[in-house]
């Protein structure tokens, strides 16, 4: 007998197959000729345009906007990848209402910016989906860099290096190139193996290796590279997950969601994932969003993300937010997670504490609540496993000699996937900046 | 509710939105959809003389520009007079005039200039008791060739000559359509009223290629790789339209000459600010190619609120209102001194204003670290560009110093009116002491 919703534990298939087809696509198709063009005409062509300084890559958005509505989106692909080279992957996971179409004059006028992000995809689309890589190799330098990490940070860095003629080898831990891109994102924000297409796109470059199943500390040391290669740069990630510290964590079925979200990015079969009835997800950023939406998604019959402090300290966007809201997400702000509740060793329920955030901190009240679960995911954030010779909670701009640093691993910068972008292509031109300098 | 009701040249409609002589007019089917949609009054599309009808192309006749969202913002054609026979045309006017008495049924002409042609064709049409011709010598494509249409308008004698056959052969109202494709607009129009015409209407269409296909390197409309210039019209044509009749209502030599306004009149503000400027009614084509005929209730509800507003009664109340105001630029007060002034809470912070008025202009307006814009007095001479480039409405005003003010640009203060003629700098000034 098949599954539904209301089958309780950890099961597959509680939904018919073309609900995880449709589940799984593209939440926000690509734009057709035409409502690209009219979206595009909306573009005022700001002077010193606001957006662009939202921007953390700094694209000239009015100017690749103008492209498209000239109808030459090639160029306006070019006017992106110029700045951006992952233009693709971020027009899909930006949070654009926080940042371009945040700034644009139209969301001040009238409520309703440019459709900033949508434009940005419908040029990189189309130009990626020719097979066209408008951008070649500076002559040879004959320098050797080292990018540990293939996430936006180092693919980044690592094109951008190419493009001045150094040689890059690109060392990642995984099966596969992309980092977060690959693993760490919603399944429905780039179906279709786009995070592979675009890395593939990217290599087109030449002059770039990729080393998959290489791990830092594991298969290779810091030092090692440093005396290898001209020049070591570090977009590592964040590698360690944080604890709940409640009881009952070690209970089976509680999971750190990070681990989910890549699960359910590389199976391919989504109606072969098991999902619990009750879902729990603790924390408020977007890894707590993009798990408990698909785990809705699978088909799980109540999903509640619980935060500990008010919902406009969520780091999830408040767009994110609709969204969760609209798959049937419950969100409950203010509470904090007490006791994992097992029965037979796997997780029954979660109890909470609401909470009060003060001066002084988060104070746990003595009001209490329990929530059925028959799986909890824990999405209360990541931190950093520094490499050897290296430490603190970020990596600074490191102390140490031709070696830089980017993405979520590095100081400075929110963590996402744009800001990783800007720092991978900023520390590739230091990097050639120093490579060039030091010659003679 | 004001009363529409317009008598032109002694025709008499039931409001002034007339259709003109086109596509729309061409058979009784349209005409009479056209009727019962509301419109006042139609122009038959152009008949020709008796014999085999003109031919048209089998390709496409029309090529357009448009705006976002391909709103059409300006038609051009190469389609030439009626192709149908021209029996078939008078009886379904007389038809459709015989039902609709209380509108305006114009017949448009276009024959060979000769004397006999026109003598010929005005007796053919007398049976269908429509309310007056309209001699069509402005189209500018395909029967210029031939030497009809714009071949004539552009020709003030031929004009004339041709007016005075009309006149002398029939006694049907006589309105004479001119053509833009020449430099003043005024000859052609005396030249009509010297030959008896009881009216002109203008525009006809304006020589034009709409575009260039980038790909077969041929105009378009493309007929077999090949294009030719067609006629322009629609709302981009409305600003040329409106200089011309206003050219011509303000003439000494064609003063109180009826004028029948066409040319991009697409809302019933497009028709009021026609008949301002002294057209007495209004002829349309385009909008109502791009709309349909349903138009007309917009324009007859729109034209009725704002007289209603202004406490006109009747559109003789509105007709060359407009008309005093247009001057010379010679005559116009050198001592009316404006300022932008930008209403900070309007602002949307997009800067053009700035890129304007920094790159193209007179470097008036500054910009802080925060975008806030703001206009310098001292350099700012009143252009206007910053109010035209602005996308946001009355964001941007032009604010008049009152007269004692000082210009903080000239250091002088505003004086009683001056104009050009009695200025230091203008020669004539000069020589005449």
């Amino acid at each position: 007998m098949s599954n539904t919703p209301l089958t309780p534990g950890i099961v597959s298939g509680r939904l018919v197959p073309e609900a995880y087809a449709h589940n799984f696509d593209d939440l926000e198709p690509v734009l057709d000729g035409h409502e690209a063009h009219v979206a595009a005409d909306r573009c005022y062509f700001c002077h010193d345009a606001p957006c662009i300084t939202a921007c953390p890559t700094s694209i000239d958005i009015p100017l690749f906007i103008r492209q498209i509505a000239t109808g030459t989106p090639e160029a306006a692909a070019k006017t992106i990848w110029d700045q951006n080279i992952l233009g693709g992957m971020c027009a899909r996971v930006c949070p654009t209402e926080e940042l371009c179409e945040e700034a644009c004059v139209r969301e001040a006028a009238e409520g309703k910016p440019v459709e900033i992000g949508r434009l940005q995809r419908f040029a990189t689309d189309r130009v990626m989906d020719k097979g066209v890589h408008p951008f070649t190799r500076a002559p040879a330098t004959g320098k050797r860099v080292a990018v540990v990490g293939a996430g936006p940070a180092g693919l980044a860095c690592a094109h951008r290096l190419a493009m001045h003629g150094h040689d890059v080898v690109v060392m990642d831990r995984r099966a596969k190139p992309g980092g977060l891109n690959e693993y760490g994102i919603a399944s429905y924000k780039a179906p279709h193996g786009f995070a592979q297409r675009e890395v593939e796109w990217l290599l087109q470059i030449g002059g770039i290796t990729v080393q998959t199943g290489v791990e830092l500390g594991r298969d290779v040391t810091l030092d090692a590279l440093r005396a290898d290669y001209d020049a070591v740069f570090l977009g590592i990630g964040l590698g360690g997950v944080n604890a709940l510290r409640a009881a009952g964590e070690d209970l089976s079925n509680v999971r750190d969601a990070v681990d989910f979200i890549e699960e359910l990015r590389q199976q391919p079969d989504k109606s072969k994932l098991g999902i619990g009835r009750d879902v729990v997800v603790i924390g408020g950023g977007m890894t707590a969003v993009d798990a408990a939406v698909q785990s809705r998604l699978l088909g799980a019959q109540n999903v509640t993300i619980v935060y500990r402090r008010g919902q406009e300290k969520m780091s999830a966007s408040a767009h994110e937010q609709t969204h969760a809201q609209q798959v049937g997400v419950r969100i409950i702000c203010n509470a904090a997670p007490v006791e994992v509740i097992g029965a037979g060793g796997a997780v029954s329920a979660v109890e909470f504490a609401y909470t009060e955030d003060g001066p002084e901190g988060l104070k746990l009240l003595a009001d209490i609540f329990t929530l059925k679960a028959d799986q909890v995911f824990k999405a209360i954030g990541q931190t950093l496993v520094a490499p050897d010779g290296l430490s603190g909670a970020k990596l600074d701009a490191t102390p140490l000699a031709r070696v830089w640093t980017g993405g979520d691993c590095a100081m400075g910068g929110e963590d996402l996937t744009v800001t990783a972008v800007a720092e991978g292509r900023d520390a590739a031109e230091a990097i050639h900046a120093n490579l060039m300098g030091a010659v003679g | 509710m004001a009363d529409l009701t317009t008598n032109f040249i002694g025709i008499k409609s039931p409001n002034p939105f007339w259709l003109a002589s086109a596509p729309p007019t061409d058979k009784e089917y349209n005409v009479r959809r056209a009727f019962e949609a509301g419109w006042g009054g139609v122009v038959w599309k152009t008949l020709g003389s008796e014999g085999p009808p003109v031919v048209n192309v089998n390709g496409p006749r029309y090529g357009a520009i448009w705006g976002a969202d391909r709103r059409l913002l300006g038609l051009n054609n190469i389609e030439l007079i009626t192709d149908r026979p021209l029996e078939v045309n008078l009886r379904e006017i007389k038809s459709v005039k015989r039902d609709w008495k209380d509108r305006a049924m114009i017949i448009s002409l276009m024959v060979p200039c000769d004397e006999e042609s026109w003598k010929d064709i005005l007796k053919r049409i007398e049976d269908t008791e429509a309310d007056g011709v309209e001699l069509n010598f402005g189209c500018p494509h395909g029967m210029a060739e031939r030497g009809m249409g714009s071949a004539v308008g552009q020709v003030p004698e031929y004009i004339e000559m041709v007016t005075r056959w009309v006149k002398q052969h029939s006694r049907m109202p006589c309105i004479v359509k001119l053509t833009p494709n020449i430099s003043d607009i005024r000859k052609p129009a005396e030249a009509a009223k010297r030959g008896g015409a009881d009216a002109v209407s203008l525009i006809n269409t304006i020589n034009s290629i709409t575009s260039v296909n980038l790909d077969s390197f041929s105009p378009e409309p493309m007929i077999d790789g090949k294009g030719t210039h067609g006629g322009y019209c629609g709302p981009a044509v409305k600003p040329i339209a409106l200089n011309m009749v206003a050219e011509i209502a303000r003439s000494e030599a064609t003063r109180g000459l009826p004028i029948s306004g066409i040319g991009g009149v697409t809302t019933w503000r497009d028709a009021a600010e026609f008949m301002a400027l002294g057209a007495g009614n209004v002829q349309v084509c385009t909008a109502a190619m791009t709309y349909g005929f349903k138009i007309v209730e917009e324009m007859i509800s729109g034209l009725s609120q704002y007289m209603d507003e202004k406490g006109m009664t009747s559109t003789a109340d509105l007709v060359g209102r407009a008309v005093p105001n247009v001057t010379d630029w010679q005559f116009l007060n050198l001592n009316y001194v404006t300022k932008a002034r930008i209403d900070q809470d309007a602002c949307i912070g997009c800067g053009r204003c700035f890129a304007a008025c920094e790159d193209t202009s007179h470097q008036a307006i500054s910009m802080s670290e925060d975008r806030v814009f703001e206009v310098m007095d001292d350099e700012c001479v009143a252009c206007n560009l910053c109010v035209n480039v602005c996308p946001v409405e009355d964001c941007i005003t032009m604010v008049e110093l009152p007269k004692g003010a000082v210009d903080e640009r000239t250091g002088k203060k505003v004086a009683d009116f001056a104009n050009w003629t009695t200025h230091p700098n203008n020669p004539s000034v000069t020589a005449a002491e």
